[in-house]
């Protein structure tokens, strides 16, 4: 059981990255990779906000869904906004240091695909609580280091002589794919390096 | 993406309104929305145009109702209105994939909810359906899905002949070609749009000498450039 947990983190987070492997979150992949320290924050905002969104699926799906399983999406997309709206006006309220450093990514990230992606998948895989948590946790991880590791290369980028055609997002992409390339080399980890 | 479509821009007829979101503010290549979809999906020509043919009528519908409703929403809950209508349509065509073609549903997989939150669908609601009526609500919404479907059929082409060598399941590659796997593997999705970007942009650069050859990235709802 222990061991699951921490196979789903570590499964999250590497070898099926929801940025380079679901494709999931690529606005803020593209808009706030620039630069090391906004990626971190933003980073930071982003395993918070799945975290509380892993707690709301699982009381959604344990008490509510049960009795009307048509209503799962919009009750998802509708109760998720609300609750990390609260949750956001309470750290505004009582650490406003804390608001500060990641406060105005947290609209941004309420209409992420992300969150509602994990969401479904947590109710399609039937994760109990604390799998759950783990595969929040696994997730928020794995989009912090996708999106450190392309903003350190992005800080790199805009010291290089880069063809005019290639500033800009297609370069991005280009990147994006060797990094998704190299995430794939994770894959052997699940299988036992037998695949 | 707002400033062509603002209330200063009423006179702008139905064919331009209609051929604009196809080609010239293509949702994917120019705005870099939807991208999501864009690449998750596309390792073939079928679930790509499954994908675009869900998205557009999940877009054409909720356009309409929003352009209904204008009038009648207040402007603090527009965004959940919007939302509270995508999702209507979303479940919708999702029961309706599962009941009718359950092998492409099962094939793009939750992929199918994520429409919800494709920035694409808000973005026309925002700039265009909540400040304009039926008619010309569903020309636009129109023009974005045959530029969207254009976008991941395209993306699904190049995918799909170079990482298995056929399209739309015809071999169209030689005998003696070898897939390259990757393509149909998410780097390929990543790779694909890297490189048809820089097709575009090195097109559009040869096009119009001397202008800014590359758009910044896009807010979805103000269509100012520049993340946070």
């Amino acid at each position: 059981m222990n061991g699951d947990i921490f196979w789903i983190f570590l499964s999250a987070m590497l070898v099926n990255n929801f940025t380079l492997f679901y494709f999931l979150g690529l606005c803020p992949f593209l808009g706030v990779s620039g630069r090391v320290s906004t990626a971190l924050r933003m980073g930071g905002a982003d395993v918070f906000v799945l975290v509380v969104t892993s707690v709301v699926t699982w009381v959604l799906n344990t008490f509510v869904l049960p009795y009307a399983p048509y209503l799962r999406l919009i009750s998802f997309i509708v109760v998720i906004a609300s609750v990390v709206q609260i949750v956001e006006m309470a750290i505004r309220k009582l650490s406003p240091t804390l608001f500060r450093e990641m406060g105005q990514f947290l609209p941004l990230i309420t209409t992420n695909c992300a969150i509602l992606y994990l969401a479904i998948f947590q109710t399609n895989r039937g994760y109990g609580f604390l799998e759950g948590l783990s595969f929040a946790l696994g997730a928020g991880a794995g989009l912090t280091v996708a999106l450190v590791l392309m903003a350190s290369i992005r800080e790199q980028v805009d010291l290089s002589d880069v063809p005019a055609v290639a500033r800009g997002s297609a370069l991005v992409f280009i990147i994006a794919g060797f990094l998704s390339l190299a995430f794939m080399g994770f894959a052997g980890l699940l299988s036992g390096g037998r695949a | 993406m707002s400033h062509a479509s603002g209330p200063g821009r009423h006179q702008e007829g139905g064919g331009a309104i209609l051929t604009r979101g196809i080609w010239e503010e293509n949702p994917v290549f120019v705005h870099l929305m939807g991208l999501c979809p864009a690449l998750a999906v596309t390792n073939s020509v079928r679930n790509g145009l499954a994908m675009a043919l869900a998205t557009a009528f999940v877009l054409m519908g909720s356009s309409v109702f929003v352009s209904l409703l204008r009038n009648a929403v207040p402007h603090a809950v527009r965004i959940s209105t919007y939302v509270l209508i995508v999702g209507t349509f979303v479940t919708v065509v999702d029961l309706f994939m599962q009941a009718t073609t359950p092998a492409v549903s099962k094939a793009l997989g939750a992929f199918v909810y994520l429409i919800v939150v494709n920035c694409i669908i808000l973005g026309r609601h925002e700039a265009f359906a909540s400040k304009n009526p039926v008619g010309r609500s569903l020309l636009d919404a129109t023009g974005t899905s045959i530029g969207f479907l254009i976008a991941l059929v395209l993306m699904g082409a190049v995918r799909e002949i170079l990482g298995s060598g056929t399209f739309l399941d015809f071999r169209v590659m030689p005998r003696a070609f070898e897939p390259w796997v990757v393509m149909a593997l998410p780097p390929g999705g990543f790779f694909t749009i890297g490189f048809l970007l820089l097709g575009l942009n090195t097109w559009a650069a040869r096009r119009h000498q001397g202008h800014e050859p590359i758009r910044p990235f896009l807010n979805p709802v103000t269509g100012q450039g520049g993340g946070p």
